[in-house]
């Protein structure tokens, strides 16, 4: 299945400057995997070290919140938008 | 560097000094400059999304509302180029919490807010391999 996986302002540096790009996936997880296979420093933006989804990191099939579906197994079809959102959180 | 004004400034305080002591937070919205610079056109408040009990040291901007904010930035040709929050009875100094929820490029400008009065301000980057934040320097027009 080709997914558009959309990659958010902050981060398009560490993909050649790219707003989406388009891999092979059946699911989220394979998506991002090809994502951050290819630009490996998007890698620790995205998962913490035990390759879970950072807590402020938000992915959308389409309009839906992967979170709210099957998370990273959450299946894609051809065509689909993969799209990446931050939260933005912090405090003292 | 970020550079912004002084109404800026005092926009981003006056919001810390009325959320106090829960902590505020907003959008800065302008342009990545060729330089590497960054240019604040307006400052955006945002209703900090935390449950009651935890605003007082955490602050959250939902992902629809920081799209929300990009697209209404990129109507008028701009960016969202960073974040300002408040730390209520603290250092304007980022916290290991900052750091671990911060994202690259943008600027983090802090507030700290003292018993309600708003003193010291100031702008910090994200070293692109998460390992700590670095002071910006800020450029502080008049107008």
């Amino acid at each position: 299945m080709a997914v558009t996986v959309v990659i958010p302002t902050p981060l398009r540096q560490f993909a050649d400057g790219a707003a989406q790009l388009v891999f092979e996936a059946n699911n989220v997880g394979e998506a991002l995997d090809s994502l951050t296979t290819t630009y490996a420093e998007l890698r620790k933006h995205l998962f913490t070290d035990q390759n879970a989804l950072r807590s402020f990191v938000n992915v959308y099939v389409n309009d839906e919140d992967i979170r709210h579906a099957q998370a990273l197994d959450t299946p894609v079809s051809d065509g689909d938008t993969v799209m990446i959102v931050p939260s933005i959180a912090g405090g003292c | 560097m970020i550079l912004l004004t002084q109404p800026h400034v005092v926009a981003m305080q006056a919001h810390g000094e009325r959320d106090y002591p829960y902590e505020c937070c907003g959008l800065l919205i302008g342009r990545f400059l060729q330089n590497g610079n960054k240019e604040v056109v307006e400052t955006y408040a945002i209703s900090n999304a935390r449950e009651e009990e935890a605003k007082r040291n955490r602050f959250l901007i939902r992902p629809e509302e920081l799209v929300a904010g990009e697209r209404a930035a990129a109507q008028k040709g701009l960016d969202v180029v960073g974040f300002y929050h408040s730390h209520p009875d603290d250092e304007a100094v980022p916290s290991r919490y900052d750091l671990e929820h911060a994202w690259p490029i943008y600027s983090y400008i802090i507030v700290s807010v003292r018993e309600g009065s708003a003193l010291d301000l100031r702008s910090w980057e994200m070293e692109s391999d998460r390992s700590k934040f670095n002071p910006e320097e800020m450029s502080k027009g008049q107008e």
